[in-house]
């Protein structure tokens, strides 16, 4: 299936990215070889195979908790030290509901 | 620096031939010097790595044990966070991003004397296989200079190649680690999945991360791999398997095992370094092992899986980077959306956007079920197909990339072509299961070839006994 621009949009859309009209050109056809290669999965046949989300071992190894125990946090005032912009030790954000 | 090794350093340290203090400068002196050569380190650490070197002098003056990694320069791939010290995953959008926590690894090898020197250039988001995707420029391959050192780890690699670090840590979700070994002439590990605690790793792909070390022998990776493995409560995924003392069973004989050559590997192998690899394999069995034939039948499809999964996970971990928390956002953001968009797009580069596209692609309405949940039962089967084959044999041996280090530029226009190149490594993430990088030689040109040993999940002592064994050979 041939990708086109107005797909890379929407994804790109969907990704919160923006792109220059250079970058989408590009993209068409970088993805479009990828896809190419990536459609090459329907060949095999997956019937009655679970899909694996997650490197499993025997339940002890890794479907641990670790204990509920209270620790002291970050803190607002580290916690927004790499924030573009604070205010008052909050995250500040451009407006997002209109009066 | 580079007759050092984390032994002779301990040594040095108790006899008292040099202090650790002494030492770190030196490290320090000479890496800075050297750094230009190959842009490998972003950043170096001499205040940091001074207090640590302090303590462990006092430890041992104290007469108190200094421990595992006393006074050994570690230098640390730039998307492992280190507490108050710049870490900016190779990228422009985390440039000035400084973290308020240590990564568990990091506090582990501190824990245990380790000199923590600098930061290591990467491909951006430990996305590539040559580094060239780093915002901060390219590394050049200390054994050839005008060639790439392998990625994403490339950093980590030359440094360790170089002699301006004695080990460090990379990071590995689909050959990362052991790629960039291979191309620099050094041992790299990627061990099993969740072996080592992912806390502190910035996140790429969860489900393939991997923390790993590089040395310029086997005893050393063996060694690292010792003191930042084991249960960590900050990673839920993190294995509470007990962490054997690897290094303890370097020596024994290899004699008997049983070695597995991957038949949908070798078909495609060629010139030098299948030559070179061939040679290894009749190495191993001059040492004893019993080599036999083996089929992993899935292999054909595990590029296509691996990068429908990787960029699946990297578009939702990357979704992160939104221009609220972590230090960069773009002028243009007047609005929200376009402050998500903008800062995205002027932050992130060709690469990244390349994953995060594809990634997002995979996921979206219509397409999951052909791509993400069929790449994830095709996952089971590339997982399965080891299973079945350690039912019959102890290790697998195979190549590590289908050629050596190839030249700055070469292969940057081509995405297709970069990927396919991670054909070897990459069923061995999808499965989880622990595989290395060892020297085996080199090519016509000088350039290394790697060997790479693949054992079953949490046989890290197997993979260095035989790894050790091929390395005396």
């Amino acid at each position: 299936m041939k990708l086109t621009e107005t797909d890379v949009r929407y994804v790109a859309n969907l990704a919160n990215l923006s792109l220059t009209p250079d970058e989408i050109a590009r993209m068409v056809t970088d993805l479009g070889g990828i896809l190419a290669q990536m459609d090459r999965l329907a060949e095999i046949d997956t019937e009655g195979v679970e899909p694996m989300s997650q490197v499993l071992f025997q339940a002890d190894h890794t479907a641990t908790l670790r204990p509920d125990l209270e620790r002291a946090p970050l803190g607002s005032e580290v916690a927004v030290a790499n924030a573009a912009v604070t205010s008052g030790g909050y995250f500040k954000v451009p407006r997002v509901i209109e009066r | 620096m580079k007759q050092h090794t984390v032994e002779s350093i301990r040594t040095d340290l108790l006899r008292k031939t040099f202090s650790a203090v002494e030492f770190t400068r030196e490290a320090l002196a000479h890496a800075e010097r050297e750094n230009p050569k190959t842009n490998a380190y972003l950043l170096l650490a001499p205040d940091r790595a001074l207090t640590a070197a302090e303590q462990v002098d006092e430890k041992i003056a104290a007469g108190h044990d200094p421990g595992r990694l006393a006074g050994v320069p570690v230098a640390v791939k730039d998307v492992i966070v280190t507490k108050d010290m710049r870490t900016t995953c190779g990228s422009k959008i985390l440039e000035h991003y400084i973290p308020p926590y240590d990564a568990s690894a990091i506090e582990r090898i501190e824990a245990a004397g380790g000199i923590v020197i600098g930061k290591t250039n990467c491909d951006e988001f430990a996305m590539g296989s040559s580094n060239e995707n780093s915002a901060f420029g390219p590394v050049r391959n200390p054994v050839a200079p005008d060639r790439v050192p392998g990625g994403s780890s490339g950093g980590s690699a030359a440094v360790v190649a170089q002699g301006t670090a004695v080990i460090s840590l990379g990071s590995d979700t689909g050959g990362s680690i052991r790629q960039p070994a291979s191309f620099c002439g050094i041992v790299g590990v990627c061990p099993t999945y969740g072996r080592v605690s992912r806390y502190g790793l910035s996140a790429f792909a969860s489900s393939l991360d991997h923390i790993g070390p590089f040395a310029r022998n086997v005893h050393d990776a063996a060694a690292l791999l010792e003191v930042i493995a084991g249960r960590d409560p900050l990673d839920s995924t993190s294995a509470e398997a007990p962490v054997p003392q690897y290094t303890a069973h370097l020596n024994e004989p290899v004699r008997g095992m049983k070695v597995g050559v991957p038949v949908e590997y070798m078909k495609h192998a060629t010139g030098d370094t299948a030559a070179r690899v061939n040679e290894g394999i009749e190495s191993l069995q001059s040492l004893g092992c019993e080599i036999s034939e083996i089929s992993l039948p899935s292999t054909d499809y595990a590029i296509a899986c691996y990068y429908i999964i990787a960029t699946a996970e990297a578009s939702s971990n990357l979704a992160r980077y939104d221009g609220v928390r972590y230090t960069s956002r773009s002028a243009d953001s007047a609005a929200l959306s376009g402050m998500y968009q903008h800062t995205r797009g002027e932050g992130f580069g060709r690469e990244v956007k390349r994953r995060i596209m594809l990634g997002t692609y995979v996921l979206s309405h219509g397409y999951y079920d052909a791509y993400y949940l069929k790449a994830q039962k095709v996952r089971a089967l590339i997982a399965r197909d080891f299973t079945n084959a350690f039912q019959t044999v102890d290790a697998i041996v195979a190549p590590v990339s289908p050629y050596p280090a190839f030249r700055i530029g070469e292969k940057v226009d081509d995405p297709v072509a970069m990927y396919l190149s991670d054909i070897y490594t990459i069923t061995g993430s999808l499965a989880g299961i622990p595989c290395m990088s060892v020297p085996c030689g080199a090519t016509s040109e000088g350039l290394p070839v790697g060997l790479q040993i693949l054992c079953n999940h949490f046989d890290e002592s197997k993979m260095f006994r035989l790894a050790a064994a091929f390395e005396k050979r």
